[in-house]
């Protein structure tokens, strides 16, 4: 067992026994999902605070139900309705949550580092939901716990994460996180969106679909993320789809064992043709499932990172 | 170096088992309702020995699973998030006598926590409480059904029980500190 952490802030700083351990914890809470009665106390008389200043619907949602399902309090709250448009900053609205003795902060924004920032002055656990195109670490968590499951094991498999990878938190946390598992990672989509400086990482890079999806156990498809592109990547949503798209004609040259993962939301027609979404090699309504599973694992563990001082308090 | 003691060797940890099994037999006349929990981990490898003497008892295979009660611990905020092992119940607890099975009955908490874990699962008839170590130093109202064996303890020693099935012998020691 090796979890003394008080923060899930990225996949990058963890070790490969880190990630094993939120697997593993995973692995028992989904079994409670299973159950009659999905609810256990072990966060009982605990406060969670959703702190989501980007908009974000499945995220949340899944770390709202993840810590009901743990017995904890929480409150959820977005930039829309809060003080932030009324001036207040980040530190000020955090230490606020705090005064109200929130014991984990989990926080979703669009400027990298912004969860790194909150954990220097908060006594409170953060946990990152999504820091800009930096890291959405439990995304990264359920997506190979999602592939240990089906596959029985992560070393030595191939993954090929295929689209916007440029701007993607989703690419760089499974990135970091199958690297660190023994995985080869091979990327894929138009130049622009897929610079050469991954290979930096240890990944391989290639421009040609076919080929970077040939030998591919999982396939990894990320929407395009129009909202950060500050200017038009690609010439046309028409060519990505006919160049990149994940199309019946293409999933025939793959093994017939791999499987299509998507973190959602998917875009229908685009990155991934309608039929495929829904056939028997998808396991993107797996991954959702497990993406509770991992994210009660993750509250679990940060709760007891914080253990040791409060006993050396008492 | 830690000073140990051997306080049961195997034939005296099979001969408990084997006294513990009769003693849930005699107490437990309607042999069908009766089903194993052994807690994780300690407890559950001694909870399919029970099972296996129990079955020659009464002729007929016992239901066994397995517990985990670290979600339902009362001290989770005050240590490292303890690792989980799984949780197994292929049946169904209602109605049932449940005999929870632990190694080492010590404070009590644990089975406070397993009669937690356990309602989540349904509701049982009753539930018993077989050890085969009591070590005393109670900080509840438990009490075990079925003792192997008692052990007068400092709070300092550690009871370690070691069973074949995880590797070595079977024994059990007292370790002082």
């Amino acid at each position: 067992m090796s979890w003394n952490r008080k923060h899930l802030l990225d996949i990058e700083s963890l070790t490969p026994e880190e990630i094993i351990t939120v697997l593993d914890t995973a692995r028992a809470f989904k079994a409670v999902g299973e159950r009659a009665i999905k609810k256990v106390p072990a966060l009982r008389g605990k406060t969670v605070v959703n702190l989501f200043i980007e908009p974000s619907t499945r995220t949340r949602i899944s770390f709202e139900l993840a810590a009901q399902r743990l017995t904890a309090d929480v409150i959820n709250f977005s930039a829309e309705a809060s003080s932030l448009k009324k001036g207040e900053t980040l530190k000020d609205t955090a230490r606020n949550l705090e005064a109200l003795n929130a014991d984990i902060i989990i926080i979703r924004h669009s400027a990298t580092g912004a969860p790194h920032f909150l954990s220097r002055f908060l006594n409170a656990c953060v946990v990152n939901a999504g820091d800009g195109a930096h890291e959405h670490p439990t995304q990264a968590l359920l997506d190979t716990f999602t592939i240990r499951e089906k596959k029985g094991k992560i070393a030595g498999l191939n993954v090929t994460i295929l689209g916007d990878i440029l701007y993607s938190r989703v690419a760089r946390s499974n990135i970091w996180a199958l690297l660190k598992l023994g995985a080869r990672v091979t990327l894929c989509g138009p130049s622009t969106l897929v610079p050469r400086v991954f290979e930096q990482m240890g990944c391989r890079v290639s421009y040609n679909v076919d080929e970077a999806i040939a030998d591919a156990d999982i396939i990894n498809l990320l929407r395009i993320q129009h909202e950060r592109q500050r200017k038009s990547m690609f010439p046309s949503l028409g060519e990505y789809v006919s160049l990149f798209g994940l199309n019946k004609k293409r999933l025939a040259l793959t093994k017939p064992d791999a499987l299509i993962m998507h973190p959602g939301p998917i875009n229908r027609g685009v990155e991934i043709d309608s039929e495929i979404a829904d056939c028997r090699r998808s396991v993107i309504l797996d991954q959702v499932t497990n993406g509770l599973a991992v994210r009660m694992a993750v509250l679990f563990l940060v709760n007891g990172g914080k253990g040791p001082q409060e006993v050396g308090a008492s | 170096m830690p000073e140990s003691t051997l306080i049961l060797n195997a034939s005296a940890i099979q001969r408990a088992l084997m006294r513990i099994a009769h003693e849930i037999a005699e107490r437990n006349d309607a042999s069908s309702e009766v089903v194993l929990v052994g807690i994780q981990r300690g407890g559950v490898t001694l909870a399919r020995r029970l099972s296996a003497l129990l079955a020659g008892i009464w002729s007929h295979p016992v239901p066994t699973g397995s517990l985990d009660v670290s979600m339902h611990r009362d001290d989770l905020d005050r240590r490292l998030s303890p690792a989980m092992h799984p949780t197994v119940i292929p049946f169904d607890v209602t109605a049932k006598t449940v005999v929870l099975v632990d190694d080492v009955l010590f404070s009590g908490r644990t089975v406070r926590a397993a009669m937690d874990a356990l309602n989540d699962f349904g509701r049982p008839k009753r539930i018993q409480l077989a050890v085969l170590i009591d070590r005393g130093h109670r900080e509840l109202p438990i009490k075990a059904d079925f003792v192997g064996k008692n052990v007068p303890t400092a709070l300092a020693e550690n009871v370690h029980v070691q069973l074949g099935e995880t590797g070595g012998a079977d024994a059990v020691h007292l370790e002082k500190p």
